[in-house]
């Protein structure tokens, strides 16, 4: 058990009906990881994440988080998960300490988490806060309590079911600052968002779902660079014309003294294209390469897999 | 301390923080009942040789008031955090069915004896109560509050919304707690009534318990525990094997 993955998810079918949430999911999260689960809505993250947690039912297959199975072993598995739901959900009658002191009591800790409550309550910025009824929180510091109840039980594994839906700038930031450091001090983390800047900038992994299934599981880098597409935008001396055939299909877009195409990464060459032009007799003044970002992957990749 | 004494624990803690609404105004109830009735019933009411009919009709307030806290406590609690969907809280815990069942049944009959032990308190100060057996009244009130805990388990998991609840607590606890023998003894209505009275669960909690004062009941004393005990011991099992299915909680 020592070295088994952070979260091991084999073969798992669920279906709602005659929804199929999740068409045999097969595949793992190391420790340490910091890892991305995408998908439009409806992909099946919730789902599987909800599965994890022990809240849904798999028909087939198996969970199991740091080893431990979901069903058989959920006591083991659930002190090693924290996960933040994705909706704002707290109870009204308590206040924020007292939210995150049950939290922690429902794990059987005793007076020894108090210190890592105090740590938490300053970690997310509700010092100030901690005698507020969960009621008079905004909706940002709502989320925050939110957090800090998944990481009371300081939980190997946290799953954040996209933590930053409606939340603004500057606690967007904060947010990722703490996360950071979480996974800096060890934790592995899963992370569902729909702003893919946020999958791209933190993690290591991506897995993108669609439709129950798993369309795409590669590093951020080795997903980046699928080959899909580059853009060229080429500022010339005057309107390029006579190119070949080859390159003109490429062209989406041509001016006076611009063209913009694009073209793939592994099988064109921006010296060839550059030459071509310039056997062209045109003069090149300036070019700016702009690649795919997760974004048009995802975009492609969830496509294809419809189609 | 255990999840299973958090969740006690942080149950209590809900219903003291509005003691107003859970614990004072039933005992106010309770004791409006009190007056208005034993004012106009006074002396028209056969019960008990020897006994008053307010001195009657206390022990009755006392268990009606234990049966409609006890289910309650724990079908609002639990029926809130179903619908606004904290309750993932708890389900994302290692707290077992088992320890759920005990925590929400507890923190139920915690707050039915503490309405049951006002509305007593208050009710000695205009009635003098002969006590027949401290065991048998409390024996009543537990196994009464335990029932009444449980079924608000069953009652929560199944409303999916708060009217479904305040239905179930409407058109099924009310009459049955009205209709149960609080305000008579079953002997004074007809024998059609009589014997629909015998199939109420209600009544043998509210009789056994008012043995408990005056040593004299409607029906054996045995054959109430009997029932009571069947009763909280068969409710006890659906509840658990509802907790355990995770019916309307997992899917």
């Amino acid at each position: 058990m020592s070295k088994c993955p952070a979260v091991t998810i084999e073969n798992v079918h669920k279906s709602f009906g005659p929804v199929r949430a999740l068409r045999g999911l097969d595949f793992t999260i190391q420790r340490g990881e910091f890892f991305g689960l995408l998908g439009p809505n409806g992909a099946g993250k919730s789902t599987l994440i909800n599965a994890l947690a022990g809240l849904v039912r798999p028909d087939s297959g198996k969970l199991a988080v740091m080893g431990y199975d979901v069903e058989s072993e959920y006591r083991d598995a659930r002190k090693r998960l924290g996960v933040v739901p994705q909706e704002l959900v707290y109870d009204p009658f308590f206040q924020v300490r007292e939210t995150l002191r049950f939290q922690a009591g429902y794990f059987g800790l005793g007076r020894e988490v108090e210190p890592w409550i105090d740590e938490l309550l300053d970690a997310l910025d509700l010092m100030d806060k901690v005698d507020v009824n969960m009621r008079a929180l905004s909706g940002g510091m709502k989320r925050r309590v939110l957090i800090g109840q998944a990481l009371v039980h300081k939980p190997p594994v946290v799953i954040l079911d996209e933590p930053t839906a409606g939340v603004d700038v500057e606690l967007r930031r904060q947010l990722w600052s703490l996360v950071k450091r979480l996974h800096g001090d060890g934790h592995t983390i899963v992370l569902t968002t729909h702003y893919l800047e946020e999958a791209e900038e933190l993690c290591d992994r991506i897995a993108i779902l669609d439709h129950g299934g798993l369309v795409a599981l590669d590093t951020k880098a080795d997903l980046l660079a699928r080959g899909i597409s580059k853009t060229l935008h080429i500022h010339t001396s005057e309107r390029a014309r006579n190119l070949p055939p080859a390159l003109a299909d490429k062209i989406k877009r041509i001016t006076e003294d611009y063209i913009e195409l694009s073209f793939s990464l592994s099988e064109d060459s921006v010296m060839e294209v550059l030459d071509t032009i310039r056997d062209a007799g045109v003069h090149v003044i300036d070019i700016r390469v702009e690649e795919d970002d997760l974004e048009d992957v995802f975009v492609q990749l969830t496509r294809d897999a419809r189609q | 301390m255990t999840g299973c004494l958090w969740l006690f624990w942080k149950e209590l803690v809900r219903f003291g923080k509005v003691s107003f609404q859970t614990v004072l105004a039933p005992i106010i109830t309770s004791l409006l009942y009190l007056l208005v009735f034993s004012h106009v019933l006074e002396g028209r009411v056969d019960v008990y040789e020897g006994v008053t009919y307010t001195a009657f009709l206390v022990p009755g307030l006392i268990m009606m008031s234990v049966i409609q806290n006890g289910f309650a406590n724990s079908s609002s609690s639990l029926v809130q955090s179903k619908i606004t969907g904290n309750l993932v809280f708890v389900q994302i815990t290692p707290i077992t069915y088992i320890e759920f069942f005990f925590a929400y049944v507890a923190a139920s009959m915690v707050r039915a004896l503490m309405v049951g032990s006002g509305v007593l308190l208050a009710a000695l100060l205009f009635v003098d109560l002969s006590v027949y057996s401290v065991l048998i009244i409390f024996l009543f009130a537990l196994i009464g509050s335990a029932i009444l805990g449980a079924l608000g388990i069953v009652a929560a998991l199944w409303a999916d919304k708060y009217d479904q609840l305040a239905a179930f607590q409407n058109f099924v606890i009310m009459p049955l707690s009205f209709l149960s023998g609080v305000f008579y003894s079953i002997h004074s209505l007809p024998e059609f009534w009589q014997s629909l009275s015998r199939i109420n669960p209600f009544f043998y909690l509210i009789d056994g318990f008012r043995f408990g004062f005056f040593g004299e009941s409607d029906v054996p004393i045995r054959i109430s525990l009997g029932v009571c005990l069947a009763a909280l011991i068969v409710l006890s099992l659906v509840t658990l094997s509802l907790l355990r299915s995770g019916y309307k909680l997992r899917t």
